[in-house]
């Protein structure tokens, strides 16, 4: 009898166990770059979503900036010790895109493991960046902005200007400028990230529409040549440099220039053009009243002003995990494209509404009337039918081509080139970076 | 030379003693050198999916950059900054300690500190105190009228540096240099001052012939300094810029590869870097050496 029941009692141990096996959540890593408020607030769509149901478990970490958690991304894929999920930089996504066998497009794992996915529920300009030639949906949409001009109301009025309107066009930022630093209100005009690279060409072009480079900005393949050398830009090139003689600019840095918010934070600088993921950290730390409006464009441009392009990034899916886990991202993604979790999300930091229902969400709850200005992004990036040269970029090596375009841009503040001279130079420097990536990737 | 002849009895304790040490050195350094001499023969996409063998092309795009012989020169200016600064405030903080007495305990403590600081963190503290925006420096010399902005002007960034980089390597050629110092016999100066030689006299014609061991070991231990270990000052202050006026071979090396994820290009340039510092501590020693008095 003792026996029996010593038996029996091991064999209920057993089947606990195997079922404690069975039952064990999945667990899948998610490395990314939001650091700061942003990072907390990752880490809150991640607990709720493991809070929320007992299969499976998201661990995001944080991994450095975009550009270091794409090369640590490619080293751990090369040691075969890759993420399930991560987040690239839209600048990245030529170099994802060209990496077929380290990819699982998320259309594909939508089909497979996916819950009625429709990716038409997502805004247009935002998937258009990231489907491939065919319309399939290559990457998560996650967090995406546009540039967006802000700027320091307290200063406008100090300066005689009027504080609820923005500068429209170049010539009035550089009028407006001008007034604000003769008259003392404050030390600079404006302070522009992305100086050389994301606002100063990229998004330039495409609101003036212009052509970054051939074949639809490089979305028709890896041929691609650069084409921004045009006298537009070159225009605006240097202007910059006249601007920064004049005092009126300040130069912050490479890539999105370090010194840019703070300048901006302590009133040295009235205008300040960024991303519009910055609002949350804008009015954290800003004591004034902040205005907010589009990017200045010249108004003597035919076709201007056409509409913004976007920048942030997706979540990619890696290969070389289990079915569990590709079914657990699924999941994932699911519960991160609902309207709930995407209204939040896009209040909370200024980044876009990605799906139409998470917009409409936003309208409902009031949101853009009790925060003048949260809208002038969506405004900005729908403001024309996006044409083929406005509806994004994209070519590989991206993240070494917007370094010599900071090189470039460099050279004509310096005074050592005119702006068609840089401009030049960093087309044919960058259609050898263009050359170098169709090669290794033919 | 001496030769010291050691009698192990057991044939297999040398090897084992060594064994550590070589086990580190082939995989921390002779396995990596060798994959780099290999992918710099081959050009590959960033995950490593497809590899071409292409020859030399690597070497000759390289060697017909522009950009690359901009990088050799500012290495040569670097380097010759670096050393320059580093050795010649050593010298003189080394030979002021040698005369105090008292203090030079305390003197020589406090002068070393420097060299416990990490060379970003040396960077970062210099892109503080340098920062065209909120830096203390730029605004002193506003007030005389010198404008400071190292983003836009590469002389600056130049300086910039130099001077991050040779002010953490001040401490370790100090000690070396004080070290040297109290090697040189008290009586050939008496002697020399007894004859009449000045200061300046004495130093020259009798201490600094007499330290040149130290001095020649610093120099071939600074420039392998600014070769390679310059890398982390250069990334927190400057990153290169402006318009790739302080990117370095090493600098290079890391932008092409890292960022650029080309790492074919990369691997030729390590290769590169590598044969070059070869080739100069050979010339150092062949014909340097050669006037050294030891």
């Amino acid at each position: 009898m003792h026996k029996f029941t010593a038996k029996a009692g091991l064999a209920a141990l057993a089947v606990t166990l195997s079922s404690s096996v069975a039952f064990a959540q999945t667990e899948i890593s998610w490395w990314h770059s939001m650091g700061g408020e942003l990072g907390e607030r990752v880490n809150q769509i991640a607990e709720d979503f493991n809070a929320g149901q007992d299969d499976y478990v998201v661990t995001p970490s944080y991994r450095g900036e975009y550009e270091e958690t794409m090369v640590n991304t490619i080293a751990a894929f090369r040691a075969g010790e890759q993420p399930t999920i991560v987040q690239i930089y839209e600048v990245g996504t030529g170099t994802m895109m060209a990496a077929e066998g380290a990819v699982y497009p998320v259309y594909e794992l939508m089909e497979e493991y996916g819950n009625d996915f429709d990716p038409s529920n997502f805004l247009p300009v935002v998937t258009g960046y990231y489907t491939d030639t065919n319309g399939n949906m290559l990457s998560m949409p996650f967090n995406s902005s546009t540039p967006i001009l802000y700027y320091n109301k307290d200063v406008f009025e100090e300066a005689g200007l009027d504080p609820e309107t923005a500068p429209t066009t170049w010539a009035e930022a550089e009028e407006m400028s001008r007034q604000i630093v003769e008259s003392g209100a404050a030390n600079c005009g404006m302070a522009i990230t992305y100086t050389a690279t994301w606002i100063g060409s990229e998004n330039f072009s495409a609101l003036h529409n212009l052509p970054y480079g051939t074949m639809e900005n490089g979305f028709g393949g890896l041929g691609t040549e650069f084409t921004f050398n045009n006298e537009t830009v070159a225009r605006f090139w240097d202007d910059l440099a006249r601007w920064q003689d004049e005092g009126i600019f300040v130069y912050g840095g490479p890539a999105g220039g370090s010194d840019n918010a703070p300048a901006f934070y302590s009133g040295e600088c009235a205008i300040y053009m960024g991303s519009s993921a910055s609002r949350a950290g804008v009015l954290a730390n800003t004591d004034f009243e902040v205005g907010f409006g589009m990017l200045p464009y010249y108004d003597d441009v035919d076709g201007a002003p056409q509409n913004s392009i976007i920048g942030g990034a997706t979540l990619w899916v890696l290969q070389g995990h289990s079915d569990e886990e590709y079914a657990a991202t699924a999941a994932f993604f699911d519960y991160l494209s609902s309207a709930e979790v995407q209204a939040e999300w896009h209040q909370g930091t200024g980044y876009l509404p990605i799906t139409q229902a998470a917009y409409e969400l936003s309208q409902e709850q009031g949101y853009y009337e009790e925060n003048p200005g949260a809208d002038i992004a969506i405004e900005q990036i729908n403001l024309n039918e996006p044409t083929e040269n406005s509806k994004g970029l994209r070519f590989g090596n991206m993240p070494q081509f917007r370094m010599v375009m900071d090189e470039e841009l460099q050279s004509v503040l310096a005074g050592d080139k005119t702006g068609q001279e840089a401009l030049d130079s960093a087309v044919e420097r960058g259609n050898q970076i263009l050359r170098d990536f169709e090669a290794a990737n033919s | 030379m001496q030769t010291k002849r050691s009698i192990f009895t057991n044939r297999w304790l040398p090897y084992v003693l060594l064994a550590p040490q070589l086990i580190i050195t082939l995989i921390f350094f002779i396995w990596p050198a060798s994959q780099a001499v290999t992918s710099s023969f081959e050009r590959q996409d960033p995950f490593g999916f497809r590899t071409t063998f292409v020859w030399f092309e690597n070497y000759t795009r390289v060697l017909s950059d522009p950009s690359y012989a901009n990088a050799l020169w500012n290495t040569a200016v670097f380097a010759f900054g670096v050393v320059a600064v580093s050795m010649g405030f050593a010298l003189l903080l080394a030979v002021c300690v040698d005369r105090a007495i008292r203090t030079a305990r305390l003197y020589t403590t406090l002068l070393v500190w420097p060299y416990a600081v990490a060379p970003v963190v040396a960077g970062v503290l210099w892109w503080f105190l340098f920062n065209p925006t909120i830096g203390l420096l730029p605004y002193i010399l506003e007030g005389f009228g010198y404008d400071w902005n190292h983003r836009v002007s590469g002389g600056q960034a130049m300086a910039l540096i130099v001077i991050a980089s040779a002010w953490k390597q001040i401490s370790y050629n100090f000690l070396f240099f004080v070290a040297g110092l109290q090697s040189v016999p008290a009586s050939l100066s008496e002697a020399a001052s007894i004859d009449g030689a000045g200061p300046f006299k004495r130093f020259w014609t009798i201490i600094f012939p007499l330290l040149s061991p130290t001095t020649f070991f610093l120099m071939i231990i600074n420039i392998n300094y600014v070769m390679f270990e310059s890398f982390g000052t250069i990334d927190a202050t400057t990153s290169g810029g402006p318009g790739q006026s302080t990117t370095t071979l090493v600098y290079k090396v890391y932008v092409d590869g890292v960022a650029g994820l080309n790492i074919g290009s990369s691997s030729a340039q390590s290769v590169l870097l590598m044969g070059i510092v070869i080739f100069l501590t050979f010339i150092q020693f062949r014909y340097v050496e050669r006037r050294v008095n030891y």
